[in-house]
């Protein structure tokens, strides 16, 4: 029997296929037709109070399930708030799929009310997109942006659908299987590389795995356990990939890069071989990337080949699957190595010099300013198992450096695009996904005032989201910078103690709003703010406004110059 | 070194603007591009030609691309160059005789005789056709258009890139 369904109605159903169950968004006119059939779909809608917080809530909930996350709009301004979040799911590889509304075909290109270009202004922040023209063609079309955005290196797949379309009649088919013969993900690493990989690990004195996002993505924290202990390799985590190794492993060293742990910086400057697994040559890890990791030879496992040469050549690329290569490797190694593990004993004597001489540090008295990083530490205590969301700045950097992270999706931020404001609403999304955990967004005050009301729908669909909102009355790290590459000249970095009132704002949005400004009192107020289980909870940390953050790579310096600590710095006793 | 790529890509609305879209954002360079059909009724076939040291990372982002299916490097004297150029050239009555003689050399047409000017078409290889401008080039050169260079892979000289799945490691490109 033939059934006829509108395209919004067989939108619907291509979403209830992909087995969606959550999608984040915000209505508007050329999306209407869509709404409608949600009311009678299992599908939950949660309704953001802008698109941009519905794309990060999409994020945050792809980021803590490993599921696509749905964002919705509307035509015009409700995809283009969208952009933010899709280029910053684009650089951090996130899988995502966004449903906008466009004017009706017939009105396209007219300069139309709510007309925007959609199509040609996303384009280059997704992986793919896809302007539908044909209401048959909405089964198959859904089908490929699932696919799409979850296979091969995932991202953000966006589909604009007019209000024509969406009204259109059509008889429903099943989607077909996807007809993109140009689009084949690589698996398996290839053998002669693997065996040149193994090569190269054999023939290692100062081996460091240097592992990124992309591990984490292809779900191989077993695998690279397994890999890394056989190998007897120190490793670095990547700020994408924080948590898919053990923090207390010994064998993790922390995260290199701009803001990283002396150790894991310095190993890779000094290391003889550089085992980059799932990861990028970000500039904020290599630092100025001619003197980076000089004298090592470099293993480049990436799932997507134009990562590979990208910046580093490397001696040994590897295209495929993070997961499945360091598996070939882990089986290529113990045949190698035929049961006997290397020592590398004078290189963990070196690093064991380091770790001792520059641990990270912060001086936390018992009557002077709140320190952040106590203030984290201190919440690490209470809540271990908890998943913490970051903002973009110095709370991410700390929140980075000293929470300690055991298990993947435990951490969530916005690495590449560095997205001010992404914590509010990521945390949101990842509440929702992860509703049995407790889920914590770690924010500073400049990142909350861009996406705050976010809360607001946190309030009323009961999601019950902890906001600890370091508030140090300032862009902290641009002010940061100012104090050290601009003479202390703070121009614009200044956002007072007193406005607004965060804890009556919390408040006004339904939520709890707790303060605290002494060391004594931080304990109490986190512990409350814990046990609140059926509302959002803001605690307004009031934070020394002058603290910094260390070690730090000047941008653009080499990682040979790294600041260890403040008190390293020229002028300082 | 100009190199030229072909790219067999899925005849889809924008698919262009994909490509060029591409190449802006990643600040790669083309000299020229071409489109048109290709053997496949679905796909067409893009001709570009750029100039630079990114050859690898521009295929590797060719490939990247969803709706891309082939993309094969021709190393330089590995295919067959053509490009077609209308030339309206300034030419007296006296002149017309000389320039006519020039053209057959390289097997130029007239495709237009005015009082004033003469128009040539020519196909050729790249650099026969900047040899004919250089030749005319001193008449005074009025009006110009080049098509952009289309090329195929000459018999014999190996198909190295099979298939659009990406290989495995650098040597596979341009190897």
């Amino acid at each position: 029997m033939t059934e006829i369904l509108t395209g919004a109605q067989a939108l619907m159903r291509s979403l209830e296929i992909e087995g969606v169950e959550v999608m984040f968004g915000v209505p508007g006119g050329a999306i209407l037709p869509f709404y409608d059939p949600i009311l009678d779909s299992p599908v939950r809608h949660v309704l953001a109070r802008h698109e941009q917080g519905g794309g990060h809530m999409a994020e945050g909930y792809a980021q803590a399930t490993g599921k696509v996350g749905v964002t919705v709009a509307t035509s015009g301004p409700g995809a283009t708030n969208l952009i933010t979040p899709l280029a910053d799911a684009y650089m951090d590889s996130v899988p995502m799929v966004a449903i906008t509304g466009q004017v009706p075909t017939t009105a396209i290109g007219n300069d139309a009310f709510q007309e925007a270009h959609t199509w040609g202004i996303s384009m280059p922040c997704t992986k793919h997109n896809y302007l539908v023209t044909d209401v048959d063609e909405i089964p198959d079309t859904i089908a490929e942006a699932f696919h799409v955005a979850s296979t091969g290196r995932p991202g953000p797949v966006l589909v604009d659908l007019p209000k024509d379309i969406l009204t259109a009649q059509m008889q429903w088919h099943q989607p077909g299987r996807t007809n993109l013969p140009g689009y084949k993900p690589s698996t398996h690493g290839h053998a002669r590389q693997v065996s040149a990989a193994i090569d190269l690990v054999m023939a290692a004195n100062r081996p460091v795995l240097y592992v990124g996002g992309g591990v984490l993505k292809a779900e191989g924290e077993v695998e690279l356990l397994r890999f890394a202990e056989r190998a007897n390799a120190p490793v670095v985590t990547t700020l994408m990939a924080r948590g898919v190794f053990p923090d207390s492993h010994p064998l993790h060293l922390g995260m290199p890069g701009m803001h990283g742990h002396y150790t894991a910086i310095r190993a890779l400057q000094e290391a003889d071989l550089v085992v980059a697994l799932g990861a990028r040559f970000d500039d904020r890890v290599t630092g100025d990337p001619a003197s980076f990791a000089q004298r090592a030879k470099i293993i480049h496992v990436d799932v997507d080949p134009a990562e590979i040469g990208k910046i580093r050549v490397p001696d040994v690329p590897i295209v495929g699957d993070a997961r499945l290569v360091i598996e070939q490797l882990d089986a290529a190694l113990a045949d190698a190595q035929a049961g006997s593990r290397p020592e590398h004993t004078a290189w963990f004597e070196e690093l064991s010099v380091w770790q001792r001489d520059y641990p990270l540090e912060y001086d936390q008295t018992a009557d002077g300013p709140l320190k952040q990083q106590y203030v984290i530490e201190e919440l690490n205590k209470l809540a271990p198992d908890a998943t913490i969301v970051a903002g973009v700045g110095q709370h991410q950097m700390w929140a980075s450096q000293f929470w300690k992270f055991e298990r993947p999706r435990t951490w969530i931020n916005s690495g590449g695009l560095g997205t001010m404001g992404y914590a509010v609403p990521a945390a949101v999304g990842a509440q929702v996904g992860v509703p049995d955990k407790t889920v914590i967004a770690i924010d500073g005050d400049g990142c909350f005032q861009m996406t705050f009301q976010e809360l607001i729908t946190a309030a009323i669909e009961k999601i019950p989201v902890k906001v600890v909102l370091m508030n140090n009355s300032s862009l902290g790290m641009v002010k940061q910078w100012q104090r050290l590459f601009y003479d202390e000249r703070y121009s614009s970095v200044d956002l007072t103690t007193h406005t607004p009132d965060y804890v009556k704002l919390a408040e006004a949005m339904g939520c709890v709003g707790i303060r605290v400004d002494s060391r004594d009192d931080v304990r109490p107020a986190l512990e409350k703010a814990l046990a609140v289980e059926d509302q959002p909870v803001v605690v307004e940390v009031k934070a020394d406004p002058d603290e910094m953050v260390f070690p730090m790579v000047p941008a653009g310096a080499s990682n040979d110059d790294v600041i260890a600590r403040f008190r390293d710095l020229p002028g300082q006793p | 070194m100009k190199h030229i790529i072909t790219v067999q890509v899925e005849n889809k609305p924008g698919v262009l603007a994909r490509v060029s879209s591409m190449f802006a954002r990643r600040g790669f360079n083309i000299h020229s591009l071409t489109v048109g059909p290709s053997v496949e009724p679905d796909q067409s076939r893009m001709t570009v030609v750029v100039d630079g040291p990114e050859m690898e990372q521009i295929v590797k982002q060719l490939r990247k691309m969803i709706n891309t299916v082939k993309v094969t490097e021709l190393a330089p004297g590995e295919g067959i160059e053509r490009e077609v150029i209308l030339v309206r050239v300034s030419s007296s009555a006296a002149q017309r005789g000389e320039l006519l003689d020039a053209a057959s050399i390289f097997d130029a047409r007239a495709a237009d005789v005015g009082p004033s000017s003469i128009t040539f078409e020519i196909a050729d290889s790249p650099e026969r056709c900047n040899d004919f401008l250089s030749l005319i080039s001193p008449y005074g050169i009025i009006e110009l258009v080049k098509s952009g260079r289309i090329a195929l892979r000459k018999d014999g000289r190996g198909e190295s890139h099979p298939g659009a799945a990406a290989p495995s490691g650098l040597k596979a490109i341009g190897s």
